[in-house]
């Protein structure tokens, strides 16, 4: 029934357009009944928008191909998993996705600082509402999901390399790392409309911030991984623009997790802090605009987009509307100290900062002048790997230095003696292991082999820390090695969860320096019983197979492993033809021997009708360290994210004592 | 429309009124309607909060960069008492305010 998800699309838009203008005049005339009522307003809207999305997902469940939306991808021998993720393949259901979790998000941040942050919810409502109308007019005018047709027998597919596990989770979490950007940036935009020049925003926001970066984290890794199995070049992340339009607000929140710290500890960088959020979120927008309006095809297919312009004239709005606010409100954001040394830890933080920006901003140059140029003087140009490679090792190399020198440089300052101290160990290690390394002959790629030594020196600064902390806990409390540990962790969760993270980050830099700087690739046409050697494997060609699938005829080559004289099994490669959608994909065969985290990576590039196969085989060291840096980057981020008893004792503390109206 | 989609539209519809309705359905004739909001003595002892709990905090990690050797002991000397007047100016400022809130 595409009648009640378009009414209750509609529903949405009157309840966003009412938060906005209610909220924003609850907030002005200082109403009370009238903020209440906008923040129920916001709250209902996620209501309807889950019954249009249930309308929807209820509608790809039962392929009902009166919705246009359905017809277009899905089909009816798709199996039901991929069926209901096609929920977010198409343009209309992404977007229902974002409207759907921006009022999921808006309706938690509502319903937990209502009373803990009232003063300053009064404020977020329009802000979070003016989001929601944007998305939702776009669902109701331009772009909906629930546009109906006489249904035809059957639907056009998925495309073939949607159809992957992965898939199904990664746009999820990109989308829960995008739409909860908007939950700091309302909150800051909340604190500047109101006059305020206290950190509540920040409090009150911390742990939705960490919440989305850590959703865009692990969403970006899926998406490599599903890159690595599905797309079938033999690698995981190509610089697209798609990939790109993940990366850059993840850093521009790196870098804001970073520096908000500084705001906290020493009362600085207030507006850069404020413009970060407003980058952040501006970003997400704009990596929603670039996979939805059409505008990476070609800038004509843009121009005919139903959605480019509509999404180009609220990116500005934000924008202009954002800089504006922060730029009359300069004078509340002013800080009272200053930075005492440029060796201190806020010294570093700054310095990553500089790092993180220029990084999103030359990636962003990047994705957008081949767009510009296209569009200015009517040529493509195309912006490969090696402009991204570059500014990568430029910025990133120091970027992973400054994660080793940052834990152990003292807040302030820092003296040449407390430096030398604290350095000799890491130091030590880390020069250790760059001249094993260069002895083991990985002197073949210089930026490889300095990625592995600051690894080390990173890794090192971590485990001294750990090794620290705990010793200094037992000697204060006694008590066991282990539970001096947990109570290190437990009482400084954001110092110790965040250099979980950075341990993650270190494996994530081992795993790419290993697999692209180090790797063997050997390409051979081979028939049946004939051979091929690459990086220490023997690889032997043994038959061509051909099976049903569910939605798919199956062709595999099979090929017997050898390593030395042991026999490691086989290893299938080969195509998927599918039937429906009428397409043809790779299916790669992925050989993972996880002691030493390399693969075998096997793409049979062409089969032909005599049996014989084109094969091009790639042994990748250390790559599988990139998935263990995800299973890391997830555990940190449980570590940061758990709610810690003390900290909100002391925060209610904080606030009972200023007398801040607390409960209603 | 179906009939079916058109009742359960008008549930959802009637259903969001009712909730953005309820703070005045809850209390039609209120004593008072105006949002209570931290005035400048509010707002004045929230930022003389957060400096006191940003002192502490900083208090707090120099003791643990102490204690884990990564502040020699002249450094830290030189560091504690600055840190420990910030936070006694605080909490100072915070006892003597005038009133306590708006």
């Amino acid at each position: 029934m595409p009648e009640l998800g378009r009414a209750a699309l509609v529903v949405t838009l009157g309840l966003a357009l009412y938060a906005l203008v209610a909220g924003a005049a609850a907030a002005r005339s200082r109403r009370r009944r009238l903020a209440a009522s906008a923040q129920n307003a916001l709250l209902a809207a996620f209501g309807s928008t889950a019954v249009a999305a249930a309308v929807l997902l209820a509608a790809f469940a039962r392929d009902d191909f009166s919705f246009v939306t359905v017809m277009e991808s899905s089909s009816r021998d798709l199996p039901l998993g991929y069926a209901l993720s096609a929920f977010w393949g198409g343009q209309a259901g992404s977007l229902l996705l974002w409207l759907l979790l921006l009022t999921a998000y808006g309706a938690a941040a509502i319903l937990l600082n209502r009373r803990r942050a009232r003063d300053l919810v009064v404020w977020v409502v329009p802000v979070l509402a003016a989001v929601a109308v944007f998305f939702s007019l776009l669902l109701v005018a331009v772009a909906s999901p629930f546009q109906s047709q006489p249904a035809p027998a059957d639907g056009f597919g998925l495309n073939p390399s949607l159809q992957n596990p992965y898939m199904m989770a990664h746009p999820p979490f990109l989308y829960l790392g995008y739409v909860g950007l908007t939950v700091p940036f309302a909150f800051a935009m909340g604190a500047l409309l109101a006059g305020r020049s206290d950190e509540r925003w920040i409090v009150a926001t911390r742990r939705w911030t960490l919440f989305a970066w850590a959703c865009l984290g692990i969403g970006q890794l899926l998406g490599a991984h599903w890159a690595y199995e599905e797309v079938g070049w033999g690698g995981y992340f190509a610089w697209d623009p798609v990939e790109n339009a993940a990366l850059m607000p993840w850093l521009a929140a790196t870098a804001f997790l970073h520096s908000v710290m500084i705001q906290e500890k020493r009362g600085m960088l207030k507006v850069w802090n404020v413009l970060l959020v407003v980058l952040a979120f501006g970003l997400s927008l704009f990596g929603t605009f670039l996979t939805r309006s059409g505008i990476l095809n070609s800038i004509h297919s843009f121009t005919e987009s139903s959605i480019g312009p509509w999404f180009l004239g609220f990116i500005a709005l934000v924008c202009a509307f954002s800089l504006t606010l922060v730029f009359s409100r300069l004078p509340l954001l002013r800080a009272r100290t200053k930075l005492e040394s440029l060796v201190s830890r806020e010294a570093t933080f700054l310095y990553n900062n500089l790092l993180l920006v220029a990084l999103t901003l030359t990636i962003l140059w990047g994705v957008v002048w081949p767009i510009l140029s296209e569009a200015v003087r009517g040529e493509s140009v195309v912006v490969g790997p090696p402009y991204y490679n570059f500014f990568l090792r430029a910025f990133g190399l120091p970027l992973l230095l400054l994660m080793g020198i940052g834990p152990l440089v003292a807040w302030r300052r820092a003296s040449l003696r407390g430096l030398l101290k604290t350095f000799a160990w890491p130091a030590g290690t880390a020069l250790l292991a760059g001249a094993i390394l260069l002895v083991l002959g990985a002197g073949s790629s210089v930026p490889g082999l300095v990625a592995y030594t600051f690894s080390a020196f990173v890794l090192a600064s971590i485990a001294l820390e750990f090794a620290r902390g705990t010793r200094a806990r037992r000697a204060l409390a006694g008590g066991t090695w282990p539970r001096a540990f947990s109570d290190l962790v437990a009482r400084n969760r954001r110092r110790y969860g965040g250099y979980v993270v950075h341990a993650a980050i270190v494996l994530l830099a081992i795993g790419i320096a290993g697999s692209s700087a180090y790797d063997t690739v050997t390409e051979a046409k081979l028939r049946p019983g004939q051979e091929l050697a690459v990086g220490g494997y023997t690889l032997r060609y043994t038959r061509l197979t051909e099976r049903p699938a569910a939605n798919a005829t199956e062709v595999r080559a099979v090929l017997e492993v050898r390593r030395g004289g042991d026999r490691l099994g086989t290893v299938e490669a080969g195509k998927n033809a599918y039937t429906v959608e009428q397409q043809v994909s790779n299916e790669v065969g992925i050989r993972s021997d996880f002691l030493r985290g390399e693969d075998l990576f096997v793409i049979a590039e062409q089969v032909e009708p005599d049996g014989s196969v084109y094969f091009r085989v790639f042994v990748k060291p250390l790559v599988n360290l990139i998935w263990l840096a995800g299973i890391v980057f997830v555990l940190g981020s449980l570590v940061t994210l758990w709610p810690d008893a003390r900290e909100e004792r002391r925060l209610a503390l904080r606030y009972d004592d200023a007398r801040v109206p607390a409960s209603e | 429309m179906t009939a079916l989609a058109l009742v359960l539209a008008a549930l959802v519809a009637v259903t969001c009124v009712v909730a953005v309705a309820l703070p005045y359905l809850r209390e039609p004739e209120p004593d008072d309607d105006t949002l209570v909001e931290p005035g400048e003595e509010g707002r004045r002892r929230l930022g003389l909060a957060e400096a006191r709990d940003r002192a502490l905090a900083a208090l707090k990690e120099l003791e643990l960069d102490h204690r884990t050797g990564k502040i020699a002991d002249e450094d830290y000397r030189s560091l504690v008492g600055p840190l420990r007047r910030e936070a006694a100016e605080a909490l100072k400022a915070l006892e003597s305010g005038p009133g306590r809130g708006d």
